[in-house]
């Protein structure tokens, strides 16, 4: 038995940055998107969600924007963090077409008021983490579909987030591509320190960027189990080709068979 | 970004297909201005030589020397005609932007007032302009403000539309964005659905322009006939009273040049406001 206070410490030691619990959520006509699922995320975590299309990534994912609310349980935040200190990716660039590259990325703080003048510095050091630096002037329509992407990551950082939303961000990108902004998405997260919650149908890229995998089952959607992939970062593309690697891989791949025999 | 670059003098090794291409887009350059004007004169031509060989009466059909010298004797007249239906025109295209756009943005804030007034909007725009201009003219005094009227009524509907469609066209994503970020209403419409809806605007615009014209000759002829001496189309009507065809013609092209400089200006706007990001005021390479 522990004392009080060692307990304490370990709980704080561990609280999570955010966590589901116990959440449900019901669309109309008893469509069941998310069945009891329960996550911690703490600080400093790659948390992978990975599962079928119809497996509720998504649909956690706008939970936890605060974009819809959850039908039962609820989603708790450390103090001082919510929902609305979020930066979020889609799986399109999402970008304003009108707007320059720059402006694209002020947009979080010219919402909340700032001025451009104010920013500029905190717009052009988020662009040059993305490797953008040139391009700040530059209308989305003149970018390759990795560029902007690039951008919307721009956008989601500027503002220094405790944690980034990434919904199959890459997942209409060619794989050349694809292989380079998951690099540089992990030297990235290193260099600002955040959390990120990422959704993707992909094993290859679950494994490769995070530390947790959350294997989900569809009909209803659901979380299966957790695959822990404890190779140490930083990553490059050593890791990619390597027997740990591969083993990880197959782990993951299993898991998220057995969830698809599960579910059928 | 409109004008292609001119061919590369010493070119290394433009390929054969280039060349024709380059060659194709230098003629259709000259061609665009030249074949329309050629074909203007070649029709002036016509008509002058259909008028005197033909022997037609100018009471029927002027020849265009008649038509010229009519516009110029009656230039005062003609002018501040013209002056008066520019004016007429420009008032209820600026009146229909404005209402257009304003009700647009009421619509796309509050259902409610859409689902209440959007069905009279459309009936405003469907009962036929020239059947409520004579009632106008009874309840409303001033023959201009009775004109300006009708002309408002047509113009101003696709612009109302065009906007409606355009404010709800704003990607879902940056909606979302929008609602993360905790945008307020005035943000989300300055930011985003203004922006989004811009294009669409300035396309309604363009239809809204060339309707405000319609819609000042039509109520001109309607409300010009009681002798209150209105614009250009109250000129042609009265000109035909008077079987004076040159003046007529002459008003007629006055018209149609009036309509020509609107729809240029219109497209001039919008090619100014798109031309940095929207896909129909980009020329592609290939």
């Amino acid at each position: 038995m522990t004392s009080n206070g060692d307990l304490a410490a370990r709980l704080s030691a561990r609280a999570p940055l955010m966590s589901l619990q116990s959440v449900d959520k019901v669309f109309a006509g008893d469509v069941v998107a998310l069945r009891n699922m329960s996550l911690d995320v703490r600080a400093g975590d790659f948390v992978s969600l990975l599962g079928p299309s119809g497996c509720g990534k998504s649909t956690a994912l706008r939970l936890i924007a605060g974009l819809s609310h959850p039908t039962r349980g609820r989603i708790a935040w450390a103090d001082g963090q919510g929902a609305d200190q979020l930066g979020v990716v889609f799986q399109e660039p999402t970008l304003m077409p009108w707007a320059t590259v720059e402006d694209n990325v002020w947009l979080p703080m010219r919402l909340k008021g700032a001025s451009k003048a104010s920013v500029r510095d905190d717009i052009h050091d988020t662009l040059r983490l993305v490797g953008l630096e040139n391009f700040a002037e530059a209308y989305p329509r003149e970018l390759s579909g990795g560029m902007k992407m690039r951008v919307s990551i721009a956008r989601a950082m500027v503002t220094h987030p405790k944690l980034i939303l990434m919904d199959e961000p890459f997942a209409a990108l060619d794989e050349i591509t694809r292989f380079k902004l998951n690099n540089d998405l992990l030297e990235m997260k290193a260099k600002i320190g955040c959390t990120v919650i990422f959704v993707t149908h992909s094993v290859f890229e679950s494994v490769f960027l995070s530390d947790r995998i959350v294997i989900m089952a569809a009909r209803p959607g659901r979380v299966i189990r957790e695959v822990q992939v404890d190779a140490p970062y930083p990553r490059d593309e050593a890791f990619r080709t390597s027997a740990e690697y591969a083993g990880h891989t197959r782990a993951a791949s299993d898991a998220l068979h057995e969830a698809m025999g599960e579910a059928a | 970004m409109t004008i292609a670059d001119p061919a590369p003098v010493a070119a290394p090794a433009m390929d054969a297909e280039e060349a024709v291409r380059q060659r194709q887009a230098q003629i259709n350059r000259v061609a665009k201005w030249t074949l329309p004007s050629l074909v203007m004169v070649l029709s002036i031509l016509a008509w002058h030589l259909y008028v005197t060989i033909g022997e037609v009466p100018h009471y029927i059909l002027p020849g265009p020397l008649l038509v010229a010298q009519q516009a110029v004797e009656d230039w005062g007249l003609l002018w501040s005609a013209m002056m008066i239906t520019t004016r007429l025109t420009l008032l209820a295209l600026a009146m229909a932007v404005i209402g257009g756009v304003a009700l647009a943005v009421l619509f796309t804030q509050s259902k409610w007032a859409e689902m209440s007034f959007f069905p009279y909007a459309v009936i405003l725009q469907v009962t036929p302009v020239i059947a409520v201009a004579p009632l106008l003219q009874i309840y409303v005094d001033s023959a201009f403000v009775a004109a300006l009227l009708c002309a408002w009524i047509v113009a101003f509907f696709p612009i109302l539309s065009n906007t409606t469609i355009g404010l709800k066209s704003a990607d879902h994503n940056l909606q979302d964005l929008f609602s993360i970020y905790g945008a307020s209403r005035w943000q989300r419409l300055r930011y985003l659905q203004g922006p989004a809806a811009l294009p669409f605007f300035l396309g309604g615009l363009k239809i809204a322009g060339g309707l405000a014209l319609i819609g000042a000759v039509v109520a001109e002829f309607v409300i010009g006939r009681a002798g209150t001496g209105l614009g250009l189309a109250s000129t042609l009507l009265e000109a035909s009273y008077r079987f004076n065809f040159g003046r007529l013609y002459a008003a007629l092209l006055l018209i149609s040049g009036l309509g020509i400089v609107i729809f240029a200006c219109t497209s001039l706007i919008s090619h100014l406001l798109l031309r940095k990001w929207h896909e129909s005021a980009i020329k592609r390479d290939v």
